[in-house]
């Protein structure tokens, strides 16, 4: 509301554009600033009409543009909310250009998004990601590439900035944008924890004993790098499975049920 | 007893009793109290002389029977202070290992008084504190998740700074030995970064070697008949099933 007023008397002096305003409001600091080249250029806009409502009037706000007809009074906190998903959206295909992903390293570097919570990867900085491209689903969540999982963002205030600005891809490239992360992760991958009770370990057949090992295990010894070797492209049917029918499993029960097609076949 | 214990001294600071106050200071949200009668039980506290000194006169101010005396200088004051807190947490590493202090915790873990895992396929199990090492000035504490059974950095600045061994190493296997109902099941669901949608080869091929570890274990535990459904307490919760799956299906 406060910014639609301001941008009216925009145009007299010099003002924050609505872009560098809407980035610096408390709890957005996740986003970069998109380069306003970037929006004019319609081609990065395909679609999007189709998703946001109140599209043009959108647009001309982000870009601080006067209305060519003027807003109504009521509709606008509507095209004010229109605005923002717009600018979610776009902002999320414009991280993944070039001069968005450099805008974020740099917030990464400041570590803006935080540092991994888990305690074995020592610090490791985050990175924003959505599990899903559509809005409305849910909220932004942390990657951290070390120990490969999400997390949740540590600051409520950032539990109302949706997932899909930042979207399902940005991780994925960051990480292969920038090699040295991965280097950096390769360095703190060598430590699990393991509960112990004074000292003596729990044996896996407890209730209480470790079933989680594998989410943080690496391969190490020889026999274990062989098997990683085999996973290369789908899960090995491993001779450990032949005696247990075993089939309302995921994994196994696609790599099974392949084979009896096979079979039929 | 109480009314013994109550002092009367004019500073409005002591009208409260020593362990309420150090429970209520900030930063002391992970301790619960510890009974006097542990305390005051001498054989509670073998070994702890070897951390501080004079322990009659700390179990004393702890357990409100004498005051830090006024005319000590303000130096010693403060040092007997840190040292009656320092005894305090010492003592409550010991005491929550017990069934009573087993009991508190449990009320303190069932209101998440230690926060929640961050992590997102844990669904927000609440964590315990765990120590990385018995001995005092080692490591600060850490958070474990009986979901992920991974531990965590605590979220606020303020714990962070606490000393792990006023938890303990044994804690929470303790905890789950004592109170095997709350044993959450344990999500499989696991995480791999795509791009526009393609799953990254190399940590898909990670993902796909710790399944296989994972399917290994479920085969050990078939074996030998112990069960690990969703419904049994340290069991698997498997995922909905997974459109790629069935993608991975249609496409042979």
């Amino acid at each position: 509301m406060n910014i639609t007023n301001e941008l009216e008397s925009n145009s007299s002096e010099e003002m924050d554009s609505w872009i560098s305003q809407y980035c610096s409001i408390f709890g957005h600091d996740y986003f970069v600033e998109v380069a306003p080249e970037f929006i004019e250029d319609d081609f990065n806009l395909t679609g999007l009409s189709s998703v946001v409502p109140f599209y043009r009037e959108a647009l001309d706000v982000i870009l601080d543009l006067e209305p060519e007809v003027p807003i109504k009074v009521a509709n606008v906190p509507l095209v004010e909310h229109a605005a923002q998903l717009l600018y979610g959206l776009i902002h999320a295909r414009f991280i993944l250009t070039k001069q968005g992903y450099h805008l974020m390293a740099e917030k990464y570097e400041q570590k803006v998004f935080g540092t991994c919570p888990r305690y074995y990867c020592e610090g490791m900085r985050l990175i924003p990601i959505g599990r899903y491209d559509q809005t409305g689903i849910e909220t932004v969540r942390l990657y951290c590439p070390c120990c490969n999982d999400i997390y949740l963002p540590s600051s409520s205030r950032y539990l109302n900035i949706d997932g899909a600005f930042f979207g399902t891809s940005f991780a994925g490239l960051f990480i292969k944008m920038f090699p040295e992360i991965e280097r950096q992760c390769q360095q703190r991958l060598n430590k699990q924890y393991e509960l112990k009770l004074f000292g003596f370990r729990i044996n896996e057949r407890a209730a209480s004993g470790p079933r989680m090992k594998w989410l943080r295990q690496v391969p190490r010894t020889k026999e274990e790098i062989e098997e990683f070797d085999k996973c290369e492209f789908e899960l090995p049917q491993d001779d450990y499975r032949e005696d247990t029918e075993r089939d309302e499993h995921d994994g196994s029960e696609s790599v099974m049920s392949i084979a009896q097609e096979e079979e039929e076949l | 007893m109480a009314s013994a214990e109550y002092m009367s001294d004019s500073g409005s600071e002591y009208t409260e009793y020593w362990i309420d106050w150090f429970l209520g200071s900030r930063g002391n949200e992970y301790f619960c109290d510890v009974d006097v009668e542990y305390i005051t039980d001498r054989f509670n506290l073998t070994g702890l002389n070897q951390y501080v000194d004079r322990i009659s006169l700390l179990v004393d101010i702890i357990t409100d029977r004498t005051q830090i005396s006024e005319n000590e200088s303000e130096q010693t004051r403060a040092r007997l202070e840190d040292n009656a807190k320092f005894l305090y947490a010492l003592i409550h590493a010991r005491y929550i290992i017990t069934q009573r202090g087993l009991n508190k915790m449990m009320e303190k873990y069932k209101n998440a008084d230690f926060g929640y895992c961050p992590r997102v396929f844990c669904k927000l199990t609440p964590l315990l504190p765990v120590g990385l090492s018995d001995t005092p000035k080692v490591a600060s504490v850490k958070l474990y998740c009986p979901n992920c059974e991974d531990i965590y950095n605590p979220k606020s600045s303020r714990h962070s700074s606490l000393d792990g061994a006023f938890f303990g190493t044994s804690f929470p296997a303790m905890f789950f030995q004592a109170f095997p109902e709350l044993i959450p099941s344990h999500s499989v669901d696991i995480y791999t970064p795509k791009i526009f949608g393609f799953q990254i080869h190399d940590y898909a091929k990670l993902t796909r070697w710790r399944l296989l570890q994972k399917d290994k274990l479920i085969a050990r535990l078939d074996e030998q008949g112990i069960p690990h459904d969703r419904d049994t307490r340290g069991g698997f919760v498997e995922p909905r099933k997974d459109p790629d799956d069935s993608s991975k299906k249609g496409r042979r």
